[in-house]
């Protein structure tokens, strides 16, 4: 494996200025970066929306917030997390920067898609924080069920549809784009056992968003026909029918959970290796299990839908259905494991992240097993019981692996190294913050609170201070967190190309690489993981 | 005649073996133990929490398997300074694989099937009481109110005590008792009666809820849905509205009193409107 | 050969060195091309694109599935209220759906007289398959001005022009896009017998939006 280490610094390309990630940039990697960095802007903001609702609920009483405005908050808190910083960012950032390489490849399929799909973000993003300022945002939560969403404010509302339509819409040119490069652009000679396993995750994920999302756009469409144009698709009050909203909401909400976790799995499946220095466990069954997971993903929707009067055989298969999601699953936590057993761990910050995911993971998971159980959802269907599962699993299991995968890719991106103490305090805070924040909601849940509420019976004041203590610490937590990204991109430690001795492609080019990913030809990996069968000089 | 190999492997067996039981009695111990939930108060509730201690401890038993298992390999196969080298190059083991695939299919079959049963006992899976009005439901009443959704209804063939209408709007529940013409903001129920809720809504979605039950129902509009509860527990608990419905949605509450079957009579008789 | 597949496929080609010259020149930056295609590189990349388009089309296909499969149920657990009808008048969406399906072959026919070199019969058979796609058009407005109901008369009407006006859409731009092919396949134009993704894409929407009719029809005329 030969490394471009030798070149000397001046072939290095120059990737200009900086004002080219603010431009209609073609490059793949380009691309990526403006998505990561869009995707992380409304993190922030949908994380101090987080911190708005804590801060309300840091007291029974609604007082900080008016219920308006809470209902607004909470709206494009949902919102923003999912659609602009989740989904951007395990597709659209680390897709686009790492699948070109993965398939050895010199850009996208499709380039010119990819910038347009890319700046579809901005706008809608742009669009929906200023809906507060016009006339009020949202207040709908971001399921929007009508008869809800009919009655709330319009403009809002229809902002959202819009916005949501948009964002929709940017990621679905982005699957077209990923099945495209994934199917068609490998090197000649690569087969697809060959890939590294974020393709099969970013392949199955695409799938989902292009088989899924066109639902919630015709969805959208009705929804908003009904609010301009009233017509009664989702109004009982003249003939319409509210339920059939939610089936089709969540016919392309619930694959859209595996839009936001499959990507991770993928990145989490390059990390481990690594930094365990074996190759990942299981190859052949990780991929079937990704398949599994698309198969199942689409068929389990109406777990959302226990109590909203779905007939019982339906509530029956729908159980059975989500319960033996947890199959192919396990399947990638047991490989996984397997991937470490035995291995010569280095406990860095990417590696603390990526088992952090895991830990948190299984336990959201495993509450989603449970939710999938009609007795049990029943009595915890919208409450904080809920909120607690999924935080589990898009904060503890997503967001960690995007923080595992910037402190992995970073010295890729940038040439430098992030501070490794750093990295541990980030750490540190941002899994005593998050356990201390969505753990006690499992308990709120169970013992009567609903979510959505900007008051509550005192009763349960200890366990939401706690839990707003924990959400100020993962506030905090991304103050180490952005000191090392700045002071990093400039004084942090050469990296070189590859610092982690890694056999990915990506790791096979200049750090950062250069415009057209590698200066010959593109290198052929057989074996991505191949740790113990191929040279890796230390 | 015993080599080495085979005693390692013999010794791993045991010591898997020996984890597993360790895992499943801890598992159990939890399970049987954990009291997380509010005080049970219907008939439906300890089928309930045999459900949640059944899950509680299948779930300890992997969270505790996963998170050890993590631990112990972070710890045993730590990276030594100045080690450059590889581990051991296994790409699979198909047995094992195999092992891992089964054993949480038959897990997550056997919780299927078992909540199933549960759901059945608390009478999710009748056939709604009112068949008449069920089999009324397509076509043949357009656009009438009279469409009947499941909810939890009674056990087939069993009718309800006591029939209570329930019309939930912005933001409130409003209980109507045809039996005494009552109608008032707060639910008050005989213990160990069997009480039918058939609940309507006249805005926007809402929910009914009261954890010490431990049964919530949508109240969706166009749609009404029947909700069959057995309380056996006197006391006053809350009723929550569990769906996002507008501003004060949180403050959608009211209470359920449950009564003995005396202090009930009382109050029915005494809130019953006089017959003009 | 592209710069993509310049690299061979032996296995040893990591350490190979990058000597094929095509690729550290290379102009095919953006491999898909929004570029002009030429030569030899069109198979190929006419290939992604026409890929592209089937997975858009999938997509497009979803959107209507969640249409008709809200149709669907509306019709299954919503009666109407009276007055409001399911049985449509026949006659005019029969000639409608007829007009579509001629006109698919004769896309198809002016896709073949390309190919074939006789540029001015491919020109003919895309205007006659457009005037046909306006011809149905036309008599789907005809239509809606004589229907009893309207876009907001009950869930059925709100239904049925959501999901005709919806396919309209799409057969609107299918007419501008075979306009636009036609105009590009004059003599001298960027469509010929030998490059010709643009037509082809077009013909494959123009199959598609003709299926979906037919689903439609079945759906919401016959059923
Ligand atoms: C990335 C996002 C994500 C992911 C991956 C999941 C994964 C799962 N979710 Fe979750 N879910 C959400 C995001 C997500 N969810 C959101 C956002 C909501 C709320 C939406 C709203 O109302 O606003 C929600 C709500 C939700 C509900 C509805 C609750 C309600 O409103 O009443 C249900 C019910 O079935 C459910 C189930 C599951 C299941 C079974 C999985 C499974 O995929 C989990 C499988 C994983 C494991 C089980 C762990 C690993 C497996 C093993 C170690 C093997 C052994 C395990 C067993 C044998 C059990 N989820
Ligand atoms: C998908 C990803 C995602 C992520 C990452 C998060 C992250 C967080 N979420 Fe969120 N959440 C959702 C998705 C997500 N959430 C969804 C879908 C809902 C449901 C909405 C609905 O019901 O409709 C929800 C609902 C929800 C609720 C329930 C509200 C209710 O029902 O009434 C709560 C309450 O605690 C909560 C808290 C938090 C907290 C504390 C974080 C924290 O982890 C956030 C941590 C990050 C930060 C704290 C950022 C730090 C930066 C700053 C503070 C800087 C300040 C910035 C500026 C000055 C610009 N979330
Ligand atoms: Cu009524 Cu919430
Ligand atoms: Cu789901």
């Amino acid at each position: 494996m030969e490394s471009t280490s030798e070149l000397p610094v001046s072939l290095i390309p120059n990737h200009g200025s900086w004002l080219r990630y603010l431009s209609f940039s073609l490059d793949h990697k380009v691309v990526g970066i403006q998505y990561l960095v869009t995707g992380f802007l409304f993190y922030l903001v949908g994380g101090a929306l987080a911190g708005m609702i804590r801060t309300e609920l840091a007291t029974p009483i609604s007082d900080y917030l008016s219920r308006e405005v809470y209902n607004e908050v909470l709206t494009m808190h949902g919102t923003i997390m999912i659609f602009l910083w989740i989904v951007p960012v395990v597709n659209g950032a680390f897709g686009n920067y790492l699948i070109p390489f993965y398939v050895g490849a010199r850009d996208m399929a499709f380039p010119r898609l990819n910038a347009v799909a890319f700046w579809m973000i901005p706008p809608a993003g742009l669009l929906l924080i200023a809906s507060f300022f016009i006339g009020g945002a949202s207040q709908s939560g971001w399921t929007a069920y009508p008869p809800l969403s009919l009655r709330t404010p319009a403009l809002g509302q229809l902002i959202w549809i819009f916005s949501v339509l948009l964002l929709g819409g940017s990621s679905i040119l982005g699957g077209i784009n990923f099945i495209v490069t994934i199917l068609k652009l490998r090197r000649p000679g690569l087969k697809m056992m060959q890939l590294p396993m974020y393709c099969w995750a970013m392949l199955g994920t695409s799938i989902l968003v292009v088989l899924s999302t066109p639902v919630l756009a015709g969805t959208l469409v009705m929804l908003a026909f009904d609010i301009v144009a009233h017509t009664g698709f989702f109004n009982p009050a003249i003939g319409g029918n509210a339920v059939v909203y939610q089936h089709l909401f969540w016919f392309y909400s619930h694959p859209a959970v595996y839009i936001m976790v499959l990507p991770a799995f993928g990145l989490v499946s390059e990390i481990l290796p690594v930094h365990a220095r074996k190759p990942l466990f299981g190859y052949t069954t990780m991929v079937y299990s990704i398949l599994a997971i698309v198969f199942l993903g689409l068929i389990v929707w109406a777990h959302h839908m226990f109590t909203s009067g779905t007939p019982p055989w339906m509530r029956l298969f729908f159980t059975i259905a989500t319960s033996f999601i947890a199959v192919p699953t396990g399947i990638k936590f047991f490989n996984w494991l397997a991937t470490l057993w035995g291995g010569k761990i280095a406990l860095n910050s990417s590696m603390l992240f990526a088992c952090a995911f895991i830990v948190n993971f299984v336990l959201g998971g495993i509450t989603g097993v449970a939710l999938a159980q009609v007795p049990f959802d029943i009595h915890v269907h919208d409450t904080y019981f809920v909120v607690a599962h999924f935080h589990y699993i898009v904060y503890g299991g997503t967001v960690f692996i995007i923080f595992s995968s910037i402190y992995h890719w970073y010295p890729k991106i940038t040439g430098r190294m992030l501070n490794e103490p750093l990295g541990i305090i980030h750490f540190v805070f941002t899994f005593v913050g998050f356990n201390l924040c969505f753990g006690p909601q499992h308990w709120l849940g169970m013992n009567g609170m609903p979510r959505r509420v900007s008051e509550y019976d005192p009763q349960f004041t200890l366990m939401n201070q706690i839990s707003s203590v924990g959400a100020l610490l993962m506030a905090l937590s991304t103050l180490p967190f952005l000191i090392n990204v700045f002071h990093s991109a400039w004084h942090g430690r050469v990296a070189g190309d590859n610092p982690w001795r890694a056999l990915t492609p990506e790791w096979l080019t200049s750090s950062p690489p250069p415009v057209e990913n590698w200066k010959g030809q593109a290198p052929h990996v057989e074996h991505p993981y191949g740790y113990g069968l191929v040279e890796t000089n230390p | 005649m015993l080599d080495w190999l085979t005693i390692l492997t013999l010794r791993a067996s045991v010591i898997t073996v020996l984890v597993s039981v360790g895992l499943i009695l801890v598992g159990l111990a939890v399970g049987q133990r954990v009291d997380m939930l509010p005080v049970q108060a219907s008939i439906n509730a300890p089928v309930y929490d045999e459900l949640f201690r059944v899950l509680f401890s299948i779930g300890t038993m992997l969270f505790l398997g996963i998170c050890g298992l993590l631990v112990y390999s972070l710890v045993r196969f730590r990276r030594q300074p100045e080690d450059f080298g590889d581990g051991a190059a296994i790409e699979g083991n198909l047995p094992l694989e195999i092992v891992w695939t089964a054993i949480p299919a038959v897990v997550v079959l056997f919780v299927g099937l078992y909540s199933y049963n549960i759901y059945e006992r608390m009478g999710g899976m009748a056939p709604l009481a009112d068949h008449s009005v069920m089999h009324a439901m397509p076509a043949s009443d357009p656009g009438s109110d009279d469409r009947v959704w499941g909810g939890i209804s009674t056990i087939s063939g069993e009718t309800a005590d006591l029939t209570v209408d329930v019309t939930a709007l912005q933001f409130a529940f409003i209980f109507h008792y045809p039996e005494g013409n009552i109608t008032t903001g707060e639910l008050h129920v005989p213990e160990g009666e069997r009480v039918e809720l058939r609940m309507k809504a006249n805005d926007v979605i809402h929910a009914f809820w009261v954890p010490q039950f431990r049964i919530k129902q949508d109240i969706i509009p166009g749609q009404p849905t029947v909700l069959t509860f057995t309380a056996n527990r006197p006391g006053t608990y809350p009723i929550i509205c569990a769906e996002l419905c507008g501003p004060y949605h949180g403050g959608m509450r009211t209470s359920v009193v449950v009564h003995d079957r005396g202090a009930f009579d009382q109050w029915l008789t005494k809130n019953t409107p006089p017959v003009a | 050969m592209t710069s993509l597949s310049s690299a061979s496929s032996s296995t040893t080609a990591s350490t190979a060195p990058a000597t094929t010259s095509a690729t550290d020149s290379t102009p095919e930056l953006h491999p898909s091309s929004d570029h002009h295609l030429s030569g030899d590189h069109e198979e190929h990349h006419g290939d992604f694109r026409m890929f592209g388009l089937v997975l858009f089309l999938v997509g497009d296909g979803m959107t209507f599935a969640g249409l008709f499969a809200a149709y669907l149920t509306f019709r299954a657990v919503n009666p109407l209220p009276s007055g409001g009808v399911y049985d449509l008048e026949l006659l005019l969406p029969t000639i409608n759906t007829a007009l579509l399906v001629i006109s698919s072959f004769t896309f198809h026919r002016a896709a073949s007289q390309l190919r074939q070199g006789e540029g001015f019969g491919c020109r003919l058979w895309l205007l006659i398959t457009a005037a046909l796609g306006a011809a149905f058009l036309a008599s789907q407005m005809l239509e809606y001005f004589k229907l009893p109901f309207g876009l907001t008369s009950n869930l059925f009407a709100s239904t049925f022009y959501v999901l005709t006006g919806f396919h309209g859409l799409h057969v609107t731009l299918g007419v501008m896009m075979i306009l636009i092919v036609w105009w590009q396949a004059r003599a001298g134009g960027s469509i010929n017998s030998e490059s010709h993704f643009g037509l082809e894409a077009a013909e494959l929407y123009w199959h598609f939006v003709d299926g979906i009719w037919v689903v439609l029809f079945g759906i919401i005329y016959l059923l």
